[in-house]
């Protein structure tokens, strides 16, 4: 029989075809909102002035725009530009058109001789310079608008990666205990417990002025009480026989309970500044729930792919039986696989909790849907033994892409719901059709 | 005997993407005849039985009944046609009656429970069988639910029926009353087409046989116009010198002790030793605990009583998990369930149970792992197109030989072998019989459980015959033993039943 080793090439397509499918939505939501777009704040101001800087070094220049931070922000990148580059700034306005009525008519009054002015984007549209004799004023300066999608400005994207963050980082231990052959549907109320329980300690170790000891005891607890929930789980499948879905059901209960019982039924806000920097954070212009989702998804691909736990846990998955009577220490594994997903909704719920500077019994709502959902568009089997951590990166980013793409458009939240769900459905479709496919001739 | 050809089969070619299956296959089946049907795994006889069963089309050829040329498009069409096909894995519906199983989608818009029930029992009259009518097929015997499978096939009035593999999962009694079946069905001009390993029943019921090898016809005679040599050569394509390779090994001493061994209502008190260099057979019927023996030894179960020695040494042994790190392994009879990840890597289930010694700062070592299956693949002549090839794609002699690498890799000083050549052609059984010789040659002790008493006779040093759970009896001079002999210890001296296994041999020869 002729050689039939898959290439590089080959084996990457199958294994993660579905890194097409998104850059293919992600092409598809660049070109449906592609509009055109004015060049606002630090970065427009900058660009008029090169302009007027290019016709004409000593201009004598009024810089216009509105009162927002944005607009201010133009005129300060404007003016510094401007002086620096020899002109001469005569006044700036920061406001709305009758401000600008009355500088303008003020410096023509004080004999000002004007070679420009620089307006921005918004300032552009004010009818104001039309009272004046256009040769008082001198040549208007605005940024040049220029076609760029929404979709694929560096804002949206981050925006979009930062919202996946949460459920990306939950996924990674769902995978893994669906790679075993099981589910965990209590992640959603142990977000919502992770992020009670750290809030409680806190509040009750100096609330809003608490110290980084009181914060990273708050951490401690409630990564504690997640890992334990995990550990029940793993301990009433392993030792007990239950079905995971029926365990990880009822801790879906009980753990919601348990979060309205210990936070008293309300949210908590007696947190410190210093607590949102994870959550709403960035380094290197990245926003830091993004950053623990990057580093995290590192690590559990090469523990699942070069590890001798990650053999054992898609062979638990494969044939538990087969796995058992190789000594695969099969309990451990399972014990493991749960623990870690319990630790890591608990990780979820956190940042959460940092990003929304509160904790909240009913944060978290149908995480655990989401989650599987990105697991499974990512091409893991809800049979158990088969899928990738990657994998399910991408499913998570489909997800979200479709979501944020069509917000853009401005489709309903109730049309959305229905595309979401078929989303799911032809994913897993196509699963099946690939996998008959392959496995067709036995 | 001039009986007429019911089944044509002329030039008939299926192909698969990458594999030819049949090329230019043509067969005829007689009226009231046996046609046996053999070939090594992957020979094309499973590819035939789907293209009579209508699962499958074949690219070229026609088939011709009573001299009229049909297609089946689909299984309908077939059973319409009168062909009814047996499956090694039955079609029965294990909560409903074998009267609601044989009306299964042909119930009258008014059901008549009487008259079904009657037309039931005249079936399996018909049969010469009783059949308990209204309990759940699920608790029938294997052999009750074949029974079952035949009856249907007859309701639908089949005039040629194939069965694949018919014997597998039943008892030495149970082939002998199948037989008896057979022989009845072909009294009513019923055409069979007998398709199994078992090459002594192949003879015993066959009139003529057929050989397939690699997809093509290879043979077509009478069945007293082969010998069993001549069959398996033409079957493997080359020729076999001994069936059994004959080894001299020296004969060392006690490695495992197993003293009083008890499983309640399982295995009952049960001691034996096993010596270095020595292959000990274990035989029984079916349900005589071989296999649960086999589990306690290898702590899949856990025994009530007993100790387990290895070269002197008292084991605890609770788990898989510590019968593995003291050395022993235990090769599964039943491959798909309990020996391999289907789905994962040829390369991953070899490694599975060495994973620690693999790994170097709890990262496996890929080129340590691939060096040493490569080594695996070399001496056990392992048949794979690349280490990532899914284990399910393998033929069954690979994937044993997969499994008995992963124990090899592990040093084991007691190798337990369950039915080792179940689902293996003769070609590959071969060389599972020369690699056991070879693993006795290092001093290793092998233990061996197998039905086959053939096997067990041309592969042990010594038998151990079990029944009922314990162990009826041994046989130390296995050059002169017979398969009579073993047979008449495994049934315990039940005078009927003895008499079963007399016939049986006068059947096959």
């Amino acid at each position: 029989m002729a050689d039939q080793r898959p290439n590089q090439l080959h084996r990457f397509v199958s294994g993660y075809g579905m890194i097409f499918v998104l850059l293919l939505l992600m092409l598809l939501f660049t070109i449906l909102t592609w509009k055109k777009q004015t060049p606002v704040g630090a970065d427009a101001g900058h660009t008029v002035a090169e302009t007027i800087l290019a016709q004409n070094a000593q201009a004598v220049v009024i810089v216009v725009a509105g009162a927002s931070d944005v607009e201010q922000a133009f005129v300060q990148a404007a003016e510094q530009r401007l002086s620096d580059g020899g002109a001469t700034v005569a006044r700036t306005v920061s406001g709305n058109p009758s401000d600008a009525r009355r500088t303008i008519t003020s410096a023509l009054d004080d004999g000002v001789s004007l070679t420009h002015v620089a307006v921005s984007g918004i300032a552009e549209r004010w009818t104001v310079f039309d009272r004046f004799d256009a040769g008082d004023l001198g040549q208007r300066v605005s940024p040049q608008p220029y076609s760029w999608p929404v979709f694929a400005q560096t804002n949206n994207l981050l925006s979009v990666a930062n919202q996946t963050a949460i459920y990306a980082v939950i996924a990674v231990g769902m995978t893994m205990v669906i790679i075993t052959g099981g589910i965990d549907l209590s992640v959603g109320s142990l977000v919502a417990l992770a992020s009670v329980m750290a809030a409680i300690v806190i509040r009750e170790m100096g609330g809003v002025n608490a110290g980084p000891g009181a914060m990273l005891t708050g951490v401690a607890a409630a990564l504690g009480i997640c890992s334990a929930a995990g550990g029940f789980h793993g301990v009433m499948v392993t030792r007990f026989h239950i079905p995971p879905f029926i365990v990880s059901l009822s801790m879906m209960m009980m753990a919601r309970g348990l979060a309205y019982l210990i936070a008293d039924g309300t949210s908590i806000s007696a947190l410190p500044e210093s607590w949102t920097v994870v959550g709403s954070g960035t380094a290197l212009g990245i926003p830091i729930p993004v950053l623990m989702m990057i580093v995290l998804y590192g690590v559990a691909h090469v523990v699942m792919t070069h590890t001798a736990l990650g053999r054992y846990v898609y062979a638990v998955g494969g044939n538990q039986e087969a796995a058992r009577l190789c000594g695969v220490p099969v309990r451990r594994v399972l014990v493991t696989v749960y623990i870690t997903c319990g630790t890591l909704a608990g990780l979820g719920g956190l940042i959460l909790s940092s990003k929304l500077a509160t904790g909240d019994p009913k944060l978290g709502m149908m995480y655990e849907l989401e989650v599987i959902a990105a697991v499974v568009v990512g091409g893991t089997s809800l049979m158990g033994g088969e899928g990738r951590i990657l994998g399910t990166l991408i499913g998570a980013f489909i997800i979200a892409v479709i979501k944020n793409g069509m917000n853009l458009l401005n489709v309903g939240a109730y049309e959305q719901q229905i595309i979401l769900g078929a989303v799911l459905l032809i994913a897993v479709l196509i699963d099946n059709l690939k996998r008959q496919r392959s496995g067709g001739v036995s | 005997m001039g009986s007429s050809v019911l089944l044509h089969i002329s030039g008939i070619s299926k192909s698969f993407p990458g594999v030819r299956a049949l090329e230019d296959v043509s067969l005829r089946v007689h009226a009231g005849r046996v046609l046996g049907l053999v070939g090594e795994n992957g020979a094309g006889k499973s590819t035939l039985i789907r293209i009579l069963a209508g699962a499958h089309q074949p690219d070229r050829g026609k088939l011709t009944m009573d001299g009229q040329s049909v297609v089946f498009r689909d299984p309908v069409s077939a059973i319409r046609a009168g062909i009814g096909v047996i499956y090694q894995e039955f079609n029965l519906v294990p909560d409903l009656s074998p009267v609601e199983n044989l009306f299964l989608g042909r119930e009258s818009s008014l059901l008549n429970h009487r008259d079904e029930r009657q037309r039931a029992k005249n079936v399996f009259e018909r049969l010469g069988v009783s059949i308990p009518l209204d309990s759940p097929c699920r608790d029938l015997s294997v052999a009750q639910q074949q029974i079952v499978e035949i009856a249907r096939a007859l309701l639908r009035d089949v005039r040629l029926l194939v069965m694949d593999e018919p014997t597998a999962a039943l008892t030495p009694r149970e082939v002998d009353s199948l037989m008896q079946i057979i022989r009845e069905l072909t009294l009513q001009g019923i055409g069979i087409i007998y398709v199994s390993h078992r090459l002594d029943e192949v003879f015993a019921i066959s009139d003529t046989i057929c050989v397939l090898r690699d997809g093509c016809h290879i043979s077509t005679r009478p069945a007293e116009e082969f010998s069993r040599q001549s069959l398996i050569e033409m079957m493997v394509g080359r020729a076999i010198t001994h069936e059994y390779p004959k080894r001299s090994v020296q004969v060392g001493d006690v490695r495992m002790r197993v003293r009083g061994l008890t499983r309640h209502n399982v295995v009952n008190n049960v001691s034996f030793n096993v010596r270095a260099g020595e292959i000990l057979g274990i035989t029984g019927l079916v349900g005589a605990g071989r296999t649960e023996l086999l589990r306690l030894i290898f702590g899949a179960d856990r025994p009530n009583s007993g100790t387990i020695e290895v070269d002197g040494q008292l084991l605890t042994i609770r788990s898989p998990r510590d019968a593995i790190r003291n050395g022993i392994c235990l090769l599964t009879e039943d491959r798909k369930n309990e020996g391999l990840i289907q789905g994962r890597s040829v390369l991953e289930n070899f490694s599975l149970a060495s994973l620690p010694a693999f790994s170097r700062n709890g990262f496996i070592d890929s080129r340590t792992e691939l060096a040493a299956f490569s080594k695996y693949v070399k001496s056990l002549q392992i048949r794979i197109s690349s280490s990532r090839q899914q284990a399910s794609s393998l033929s069954g002699g690979n994937q044993q030989k997969i499994l008995l690498a992963r124990w090899l890799e592990r040093n084991a000083r007691i190798v337990v072998f369950d039915e080792p050549t179940r689902g293996i052609d003769v070609g590959a059984r071969h060389e599972i019989y020369q690699l056991m010789n070879s693993l006795a040659a290092d001093g290793r002790a092998i233990v061996m459980v197998s039905s086959e008493l053939p096997e067990i006779l041309g592969m042990s040093d010594r038998i151990l015959v079990m029944h009922a759970g314990h162990i009826a009896g041994e046989v130390r001079e296995v050059p002169t033993a017979t398969q009579e002999q073993l047979m008449t210890l495994a049934i315990d001296s039940s005078s009927t039943m003895a008499m079963s296994s007399q016939k049986r041999q006068d059947a096959l020869g």
